[in-house]
């Protein structure tokens, strides 16, 4: 029995099943709380009509994705054009492996923890630049040149932010961090909080959400790299894009905001399974903390002009980032 | 000339509209650009066109002005009283003064309504989703009073020649004064959510700085004109109705960017409340119409020119009568058609995004131009 099934295969497609369902729940569910928040940050009750309080208006609206024909434009490049959507969201579910929702609950705990995820989280930007260019159409063009542009410059303050992590910690390994943070968070201490302004601003561009939404904008672009997307298609960006919002906050909550530790006497270092499920709690109470934030911030703030972005970025997440970086390693030093 | 691809230049040719998110309607604009920055922009206009002015000369007075509210249909009442004002005049019938004050108090309501449409659709161009529901929520109040007073919500019908149709009853009269108190309050949600935002700030400061001079020579109205320093406002340089009794400012601002502008509607609903408040508080009784307007009203033979002050700018009716009840000729000064002739200079060199924040501040009623 186990020469045919190796312990290791087994684990390997649970941990892709579950890893999949949580990434499709956690789409579902992100969905219809930021269309709920979004509505009453508007003064409307958002989505009631389907199900009680509208629970179950993703269900239906997944339903339609699916049922409507994906239409590839005439002169479209067919093969990239389905491969795209396709790459926008295999990325963020496969990086999803290495987080530490608790002590014991991650499926592969790397050396390489935080470049294994930023590596993955890199090629969302490839998946756009896909889209956009096989889609034949001159304002996904724009998108996709545009979320080239935004996302090479806010990768690299969202690599020094998370190197300033890297370096007090000693370790590219998640677990090793969390670990590192038992006693008190990384966002309290000084540079610690500014690595995590700067990482948290950055990953709001990272994720092309409002007010960095530049590659969709859609009072300038109609709908930017995915304006020529109908049904499933739309959907996996869709998908894509609540998937990586999480994967941003669950990098934050790991190595700025104490990873599953809870706060002070509340927490548990145990490892069996009711610890489990406090520290799970906790970490996805602090994942699910950050995405309200940046839910809340897309709904009020007005969308970015793109100059201003990059010279945001360049003249002042950049300068702010190594100059963070630099105080932390001479700080470290002595 | 309007651009063509050309596969031979570095340059871009997109064609923006009719259906595009930030033209609200049928605007075309054919865009010539180098990366993201805009070399040429020209409005292509005509797709709302729907005869407007021709209907005007082959149907009597009444049978045409179910049209004037539909040019404009965010300010129709505005629209209205210039075609009412322009007939009246030619016919010399004087108004009684409660008429008037109840057209001066309905169309400042609906100025407020119109600006408020355009401040939430402004931020929607800017990329910011909730001020429209914020003020969509107070234009309903204003919505709903009109509605109850003239019947509709958005093509008002409500003027006729020689007085309005209804008469404003005390539910309408309280319903105005709660209305204001909770506008002027309202204001402060806007300054704190809008107004004072870093983001916005820096999208609209300094963006599409029209001239004194520009204004001049397109001869652009309204917001836009005093959102450049020129306090030209037909209320007050030509005042028509009973606007001479009331006390109001024309706050005009000189820098001429879309900050400016969108300080100008800010300040003229504050106005506009201010008015609308006067005029409750003076409202003369009396009939609400003249006792005898003839049953076929005989125009000319003569002309006039009514103007009167729209939510955008300087409506003009040009009305030129034959000694029939049809006018030999209706023409119709629109603002917007003015106001959207600046896009061609403004838009040299700025970015993408600087196009749809300038194209919403001129706050263009596509109906309108196209009539």
């Amino acid at each position: 029995m186990t020469d045919v099934f190796p312990p290791d295969l087994i684990r390997l497609i649970v941990s892709f099943v579950i890893v999949v369902a949580f990434a499709f729940t956690n789409a579902a569910v992100l969905v219809l709380v930021e269309r709920k928040i979004c509505g009453h940050i508007q003064r409307r009750p958002g989505p009631f009509e389907v199900g009680p309080h509208g629970l179950l208006q993703t269900a239906v609206d997944g339903v339609k994705l699916m049922a409507k024909q994906m239409l590839v434009p005439r002169n479209a490049d067919a093969g990239l054009f389905r491969a795209a959507p396709i790459l926008s969201f295999v990325p963020p579910i496969a990086a999803l492996i290495v987080v530490p929702f608790a002590r014991m609950l991650q499926v592969r705990d790397l050396d390489i923890g935080v470049l294994f995820i930023l590596s993955l989280a890199a090629v969302n930007v490839l998946a756009i630049l896909v889209a956009g260019w096989s889609s034949a159409n001159k304002y996904s063009l724009f998108g996709a040149i545009r979320a080239v542009a935004q996302n090479v410059a806010y990768e690299i303050p969202l690599l020094l932010s998370l190197l300033t992590i890297v370096i007090w910690v000693g370790s590219f390994r998640m677990s090793d961090i969390v670990a590192a943070q038992g006693g008190f968070w990384f966002a309290f201490t000084p540079m610690g909080f500014v690595a995590f302004l700067v990482y948290f601003i950055c990953g709001i561009a990272e994720t092309n959400r409002a007010p960095f939404d530049l590659p969709e904008a859609e009072s300038e672009l109609t709908a930017g790299f995915h304006t020529e997307y109908a049904g499933m298609g739309f959907g996996l960006f869709f998908l894509g894009e609540y998937t990586n919002m999480l994967l941003v906050s669950a990098i934050a909550t790991t190595l700025f905001l104490g990873g599953w530790n809870g706060p002070a006497f509340l927490t548990t270092a145990g490892t069996g399974f009711w610890a489990t499920v406090i520290q799970t709690l906790w970490f996805l109470a602090k994942v699910y903390g950050l995405i309200v934030v940046m839910i809340w911030v897309r709904w009020t703030y007005p969308r970015v002009r793109f100059d201003q972005l990059l010279n945001f970025c360049w003249k002042i997440l950049i300068p702010i980032s190594m100059a963070n970086l630099a105080v932390t390693a001479v700080w470290l030093k002595l | 000339m309007i651009p063509r691809p050309d596969p031979t230049l570095e340059t871009l040719v997109l064609n923006m509209g009719p259906q595009h998110p930030s033209t609200h309607g049928v605007l075309r604009v054919v865009l010539k650009l180098d990366g993201e920055y805009v070399l040429e922009a020209h409005p292509v206009i005509g797709y709302g066109h729907r005869m407007h002015e021709k209907m005007g000369e082959v149907r009597n007075v009444s049978g045409f002005y179910a049209n004037v509210g539909r040019m404009d249909y965010a300010g129709a009442l505005s629209f209205g009283h210039g075609h009412v004002l322009a007939v009246e005049r030619m016919l010399g019938i004087e108004v009684p003064p409660r008429a008037e004050y109840i057209r001066v108090i309905t169309t400042e309501l609906n100025r407020i309504a119109s600006h408020l449409l355009w401040f939430g659709a402004f931020l929607l161009d800017l990329g910011a989703f909730t001020p429209i529901l914020y003020s969509f929520d107070d234009r309903e109040y204003i919505l709903d009073l009109l509605e109850h007073v003239t019947g509709a919500r958005l093509t008002f019908s409500y003027f006729r020649v020689g007085g309005v149709n209804r008469d404003l009853d005390e539910r309408f009269i309280q319903g105005t004064r709660v209305f204001i108190r909770r506008m002027r309050s309202r204001f402060e949600v806007y300054h704190k959510l809008v107004t004072g935002n870093v983001i916005f700030r820096k999208r609209v400061e300094g963006v599409g700085v029209i001239s004194p001079d520009m204004i001049r020579k397109y001869g652009a109205t309204g917001p836009v004109a005093r959102g450049s320093g020129i306090p030209y406002d037909i209320r007050r340089v030509e005042p028509y109705s009973v606007y001479s009794e009331f006390d109001f400012d024309i706050p005009t601002f000189p820098e001429g960017d879309c900050f400016a502008r969108y300080r100008v509607r800010l300040a003229e609903m504050e106005q506009s409340l201010r008015i609308v408040e006067q005029a409750l508080d003076r409202l003369p009784d009396g009939p609400v119409m003249v006792e005898k307007v003839p049953k076929k009203l005989k125009l000319g033979p003569g002309e006039v020119y009514q103007a009167v002050e729209a939510a955008r700018g300087e409506l003009g009716y040009y009305l030129v009568g034959d000694g029939t009840d049809v006018p030999y000729r209706l023409k119709i000064r629109p603002p917007s058609y003015s106001n959207l002739s600046l896009l061609n200079e403004l838009a040299e060199g700025v970015l993408l995004a600087d196009l749809v924040a300038i194209m919403g501040s001129l706050d263009l009623v596509i109906p309108e131009i196209d009539r």
